[in-house]
C-alpha cells in the first residue's frame, strides 16, 4: 500500500497547496497583523506588538457607525425576510396551477448581479433634479412627502438598504422553505384534517415543528450572511460608504485595506477579527437555542 | 346539523383562501419582476425622453437601441464582458480539476492520515472569506499580480465545501464497481473519468453552475486586486459606470449596460432553471 | 352507523395532457350495515384507497352519493363527518408524545363540544386502555415498535368516538407474527366498540380472516361483495377466483361438451347443466383427491411435505396458470416418486368461467 500513499497525496496536492497559501497562512497572518502596531505596507515594517489596533478600531467613529448599521440591518432583515419567505412558501405549497412559474420568478434575484440590480433600485428610490423617482411619486400619490432615499435622511437610507437586502436574500429562503414544506408527509395534514384541526393549529402544531430545523438553518445562515453585507450597499450608495454613513463592518475592513482611506492591513485585520468574534458568538447562541428548542 | 350550510361555508372559505393566496403570490412576483421590467424599459427610452419625464411613464412608444450602442462604445463594456467570461471559465475549470482530484483522494483512496486531513479541511469551511482576504491581498500584491488574471483567479480555485459535496457523492458509488474495475485492470485515473464522473454528473453540473454564478457576480476581490480598467469584471465595470461612466445622469445608457450584464445569467437560468434550483437547494447559500 | 355508497364514481384528470380521464372508482354501490367490519380488497391500483378517501372526505366524488345513516355527507368536509382514519404508515406526529397524539383530535373540538382538561385526559386514557398502550403514554413515536405505533394510531382515531372507522392497509407495515396478532386485535376492538369499520387491504388472507363482509375490487369496479367464505366458495368471475385463496387456484383451459368437462381432450368431471363451449376451469388446491382410478392424469413435479398437509406440484398439458399445486392430507401422499399421479376432482371446488367474458358458468352439483 506504500505506493498508493504517495499517489493519494499527489491527488491532494493542488487542493492542499491552494488552501495552504490562500487560507491557512492568511489565517495565521491575520492574527499577526492585528497585533503589529504601526505596520507600514510600503516599508513592510512595524514598531511594536500589542492591542493598539483593536483599541484604534473600537474607537473609530466610522467603525462604530458600521457596527451600528450592520446590527440594524441584521436585526431587521433576518426576521422580516424569513417571515415573508415562510408566508410565500406556505402560499406556494397550497396552490397547484402556476406554482412552477411563481417559483421560477421568485428565484430570479438569486442569479442576478446584485451590483447591477442595485443600480435599478437606486434609480427607483433616488430623488434627482429631473424626477423624484418612482417610489416618491407613489408616496406622493398617497399624500406623503418626497424623501431622498439615497442621499437623504439616515432612516430613509436604512430603509432602502433593508428593503434591497430582503429582496436579494428572499430567493434562497423561499426555495429552502418550499422544499421543506413539501417534504412534510401529506398524511399528517390528512390526519389533522379528519380530526377537524383548524388551519392555524395545523400550522403551529404540525407544520412549524416539522420544518423548524430548516427555519433555524435559515436564521443561522441569514445572520451570518447579513453580518457580511457589503456589495449590496455599494450598489445603492456607491463605493464611499463612510461618506454616505452607510458603511458595514465588512465595508470598513475593505476600506481600511484599500480605497481612499486604505493602506492599513493591521486595522483591517483587527476589524475582521472583531467581526469574526461577533458572528461566532451569535452563531453559537443560535445553535444553543435551536438545540434546546428541538428537545 | 345543517349540512347545506356547512358545505356552503367550506366552499366559500376555500374560494376566499385561494383568492387571497394568489393575490399575495402575484404581488410578490410583481415586486420581484418590476426592477427587471424597469431596467429594460429605461434602457430603451431615449436620453432626452427619459429626462423629460418628471412622472416616469410605464411604457415607451419610441424605443431606441442607441443606449446599447453607447454602452458598448462610451465605456469598454465589451472588455468587461470578455474579462468576466475569461475569469469565470478559467476559475471554474481550474477549480473543477482541483476539487475532483481532492474529492477522489478522500473518497476512493486509502492513505495514512486521510481522516485527519479531511477533518482539517472541514474545519476550514468555517473560516469566512473576510478573514483571509486581507493577507491574500498582500500576498497577491507582493507577487506583483495586481491587475493580472492570475491575481484574480488564484485565490478562488479551491472550495472546501465543493470538495466535501463531491466526496459525499463519490462515496455513494458502490464499492463493487471499483473492485470490478480493479479486477479488469482499470487504473485509478481511468476509473475516475470513466465511471465516477459520469455517475456523479448531476453533482458536477450543480457545482459548475453554482461556481459560474458566483464568478459572474463576484465583486469584492476583483475590486481589491484591480484598478486598471483593462482587467475590470462586469461588477466593477458597473460600479465604474455608475461613478464616472456616461456622466452621472445618463440613466438610460446605464440601464442598457445593466441589462447587458444581467442577460447571460438570466438566459442560463431560464434554460436550466430546474437544475439550478435543485442545485442551490442542495448546496447553495447566499450571504 | 349504517354507511351507504350510491353509484359512487371518481374520475381523475389524466396526467398526460391529451389522455382520457382515469376512472379510479366506477359506479360503486354498497350498503354497509351498522356495526360491521368490512374489508375492501383488491390489487394495488384497483381504487380501494380512493374509495376510502371518498368515504372520509379527503376527496370528493365525481358523481354519486355517500350516506352515513340518513345524512348525505357526500360533499361535507372531513372534519364534519365524524370519521376516524388510521393511515398505512400511521401518520403519528413525530414531535408529540403518545398522549399528545391521542389528545390532538380532542383539542380541536370547539363550541359546545369543547372538553375540559380532565375529560380529555379521561377519554385519552380510555382509548389507550382499549388498545392496551397505557404504559407508553409518555413515549415519542420513534421510541416504539411498529405494532405499538399502530395501536396508538388506532387510539387516536377512536378517541373522538367516530361514527365510522377507516383503516388503510392497517397491517402492511408489520412483520408476519405481529400481523396475525394485530388483526385479532383489530377484530376485538371493533367488536368491543361496535363502530362500523371499513379497512382496505391487498392481502386476501387478512381480509378473509376478520371481515364480516369483503368487497373485491378491480380497476375501480366492484367485482363481488359477500361474506368471505361465500365469496371464496362461489366466485363470480375468474379474477375473484384467482385473487382469493393461498396457494392460488389452479386454472386450466378446457371445453364443455355434453355436460362433461374436457381437459386436453379427456373428460375429467361431470358438469350437468353447463352449456357447451370453451371455458377456463379453475380448481382449488384442496379440490384434488388422490385416486388411482381418477380421470385427471398429470405429471408429478415435486412433493412438499408441510406437516399436516402435503403440497403436490404438478403439470398438465392444458395448464393456464403459472403453477399447478394440489394440497392433500399428508397421510394420503403418494408413495415413492411416480412419474404421474391421478386425481379425482371435488365438484364443489371446481369453477367454470366463460373463455371470453371470464364470467362464471354454473353447473349443477348434487346436494
Amino acid at each position: 500500500m506504500e505506493g498508493r500513499n504517495w499517489k493519494a497525496w499527489l491527488y491532494l496536492l493542488p487542493a492542499i497547496a491552494f488552501l495552504g497559501v490562500f487560507m491557512v497562512y492568511p489565517l495565521v497572518d491575520v492574527f499577526v497583523y492585528s497585533f503589529e502596531e504601526g505596520y507600514n505596507s510600503a516599508s513592510q515594517s512595524f514598531f511594536g506588538v500589542g492591542g493598539y489596533n483593536y483599541s484604534y478600531v473600537l474607537h473609530d467613529p466610522y467603525f462604530l457607525q458600521a457596527v451600528k448599521n450592520t446590527f440594524i440591518l441584521v436585526i431587521i432583515t433576518v426576521p422580516v425576510s424569513t417571515g415573508i419567505a415562510l408566508l410565500i412558501s406556505l402560499g406556494l405549497n397550497s396552490i397547484k396551477p402556476l406554482r412552477e412559474l411563481y417559483q421560477t420568478v421568485y428565484f430570479l434575484p438569486y442569479v442576478t448581479n446584485t451590483l447591477a440590480v442595485g443600480l435599478v433600485f437606486m434609480i427607483l428610490f433616488k430623488k434627482t433634479a429631473y424626477s423624484d423617482g418612482l417610489v416618491n411619486l407613489l408616496i406622493n400619490a398617497f399624500g406623503g412627502q418626497s424623501v431622498d432615499f439615497i442621499d437623504g435622511p439616515y432612516w430613509a437610507k436604512m430603509f432602502v438598504m433593508c428593503f434591497y437586502t430582503v429582496w436579494v436574500v428572499m430567493p434562497f429562503k423561499i426555495l429552502i422553505l418550499t422544499s421543506a414544506l413539501a417534504s412534510v408527509p401529506q398524511d399528517y395534514y390528512n390526519a389533522a384534517k379528519i380530526d377537524g384541526t383548524s388551519r392555524f393549529r395545523i400550522f403551529t402544531r404540525i407544520t412549524l415543528p416539522m420544518i423548524s430545523p430548516m427555519i433555524f438553518y435559515l436564521v443561522i445562515t441569514g445572520f451570518i450572511g447579513a453580518f457580511k453585507a457589503y456589495s449590496d450597499e455599494v450598489a445603492l450608495f456607491g463605493t464611499d460608504l463612510n461618506a454616505a454613513g452607510m458603511n458595514t463592518i465588512v465595508g470598513y475592513v475593505y476600506d481600511m485595506l484599500y480605497g481612499d482611506s486604505g493602506g492599513y492591513p493591521s486595522y483591517a485585520s483587527a476589524a475582521a477579527l472583531i467581526l469574526f468574534a461577533i458572528v461566532l458568538t451569535i452563531t453559537v447562541i443560535n445553535l444553543t437555542i435551536s438545540r434546546r428548542s428541538s428537545n | 346539523m345543517d349540512y347545506e350550510r356547512i358545505e356552503q361555508r367550506a366552499r366559500t372559505g376555500e374560494r376566499v383562501r385561494k383568492i387571497v393566496t394568489y393575490t399575495l403570490l402575484t404581488l410578490w412576483a410583481l415586486l420581484v419582476l418590476f426592477p427587471f421590467y424597469w431596467m429594460v424599459l429605461s434602457s430603451i427610452k431615449s436620453y432626452s425622453a427619459y429626462n423629460a419625464e418628471y412622472v416616469p411613464s410605464f411604457f415607451t412608444l419610441h424605443p431606441t437601441f442607441q443606449n446599447y450602442v453607447d454602452a458598448f462604445t462610451a465605456v469598454p463594456l465589451a472588455k468587461y464582458f470578455t474579462n468576466t467570461l475569461i475569469f469565470t471559465l478559467a476559475t471554474t475549470a481550474m477549480m473543477m480539476v482541483v476539487i475532483i482530484f481532492a474529492a477522489f483522494a478522500f473518497a476512493r483512496l486509502n492513505f495514512r492520515g486521510r481522516n485527519l486531513v479531511f477533518g482539517l479541511f472541514l474545519a476550514l469551511m468555517m473560516i469566512p472569506n473576510e478573514l483571509v482576504i486581507i493577507t491574500n491581498f498582500v500576498t497577491i500584491t507582493d507577487w506583483g499580480m495586481r491587475n493580472t488574471f492570475w491575481g484574480l483567479i488564484l485565490p478562488s480555485v479551491t472550495s472546501v465545501f465543493y470538495i466535501y459535496l463531491l466526496k459525499e457523492n463519490f462515496e455513494q458509488i458502490p464499492d463493487e464497481l471499483y473492485k470490478a474495475a480493479k479486477v479488469d485492470g482499470t487504473s485509478d485515473l481511468k476509473y475516475l473519468f470513466k465511471v465516477m464522473l459520469p455517475i456523479c454528473q448531476p453533482t458536477i453540473v450543480t457545482i459548475v453552475i453554482l461556481k459560474v454564478i458566483e464568478c459572474w457576480n463576484s465583486y469584492v476581490w476583483p475590486r481589491l486586486i484591480t484598478d486598471d480598467q483593462a482587467y475590470f469584471l462586469v461588477s466593477n465595470g458597473i460600479q465604474e459606470i455608475r461613478e464616472n461612466g456616461f456622466g452621472r445622469e445618463n440613466v438610460p445608457a446605464m440601464m442598457a449596460a445593466v441589462v447587458v450584464i444581467s442577460v447571460p445569467l438570466i438566459v442560463l437560468f431560464l434554460i436550466f432553471h430546474k437544475k439550478i434550483m435543485a442545485g442551490v437547494s442542495r448546496g447553495g447559500t447566499k450571504g | 352507523m349504517k354507511v351507504v355508497l350510491q353509484n359512487l364514481t371518481k374520475k381523475f384528470p389524466s396526467i398526460s395532457k391529451k389522455g382520457e380521464d382515469v376512472i379510479a372508482v366506477n359506479d360503486f354501490s354498497f350498503e354497509i350495515p351498522d356495526g360491521k367490519l368490512i374489508g375492501l380488497l383488491g390489487p394495488s391500483g384497483c381504487g380501494k384507497s380512493t374509495t376510502l378517501n371518498l368515504i372520509c372526505g379527503l376527496e370528493m366524488p365525481t358523481s354519486g352519493h355517500i350516506f352515513f345513516g340518513d345524512d348525505d355527507v357526500t360533499r361535507l368536509p372531513p372534519e364534519n363527518r365524524g370519521v376516524g382514519l388510521v393511515f398505512q404508515n400511521y401518520a403519528l406526529y413525530p414531535h408529540l408524545t403518545v398522549r399528545q397524539n391521542i389528545l390532538f383530535p380532542l383539542e380541536n373540538l370547539k363550541g359546545k363540544d369543547k372538553l375540559s382538561k380532565e375529560e380529555m385526559n379521561k377519554k385519552a386514557d380510555e382509548a389507550a386502555h382499549l388498545v392496551q398502550i397505557e404504559a407508553l403514554m409518555d413515549r415519542k413515536p420513534r421510541e416504539m415498535s411498529g405494532g405499538q405505533q399502530q395501536r396508538v394510531a388506532i387510539a387516536r382515531a377512536l378517541v373522538k368516538m367516530p361514527r365510522v372507522l377507516l383503516l388503510d392497509e392497517p397491517l402492511s407495515n408489520l412483520d408476519a407474527r405481529l400481523r396475525l396478532q394485530t388483526r385479532e386485535e383489530i377484530r376485538r376492538i371493533q367488536r368491543q366498540t361496535g363502530i362500523t369499520t371499513i379497512f382496505v387491504t391487498h392481502d386476501q388472507e387478512e381480509a378473509m380472516s376478520i371481515s364480516d363482509s369483503i368487497v373485491v375490487m378491480k380497476d375501480g369496479v366492484v367485482q363481488q361483495i359477500g361474506q368471505p367464505q361465500a365469496v371464496y366458495d362461489s366466485p363470480v368471475n375468474l379474477f375473484v377466483a384467482e385473487f382469493l385463496g393461498t396457494p392460488p387456484i389452479n386454472v386450466f383451459t378446457g371445453e364443455v361438451k355434453g355436460g362433461k368437462l374436457l381437459l386436453d381432450g379427456t373428460a375429467v368431471l361431470d358438469v350437468p347443466g353447463a352449456p357447451d363451449g370453451e371455458v377456463y376451469a379453475a380448481v382449488r388446491p384442496e379440490g384434488f383427491r388422490l385416486d388411482e382410478n381418477g380421470p385427471f392424469v398429470c405429471s408429478l413435479r415435486q412433493v412438499e411435505v408441510m406437516g399436516r398437509d402435503t403440497s403436490i406440484v404438478f403439470d398438465h398439458p392444458s395448464r393456464h396458470s403459472a403453477n399447478l399445486r394440489a394440497i392433500i392430507p399428508s397421510e394420503e401422499r403418494p408413495k415413492g416418486s411416480p412419474e404421474t399421479v391421478r386425481f379425482a376432482l371435488k365438484p364443489f371446488k371446481v369453477f367454470l368461467f366463460d373463455r371470453k367474458t371470464q364470467e362464471r358458468v354454473p353447473f349443477e352439483t348434487e346436494g
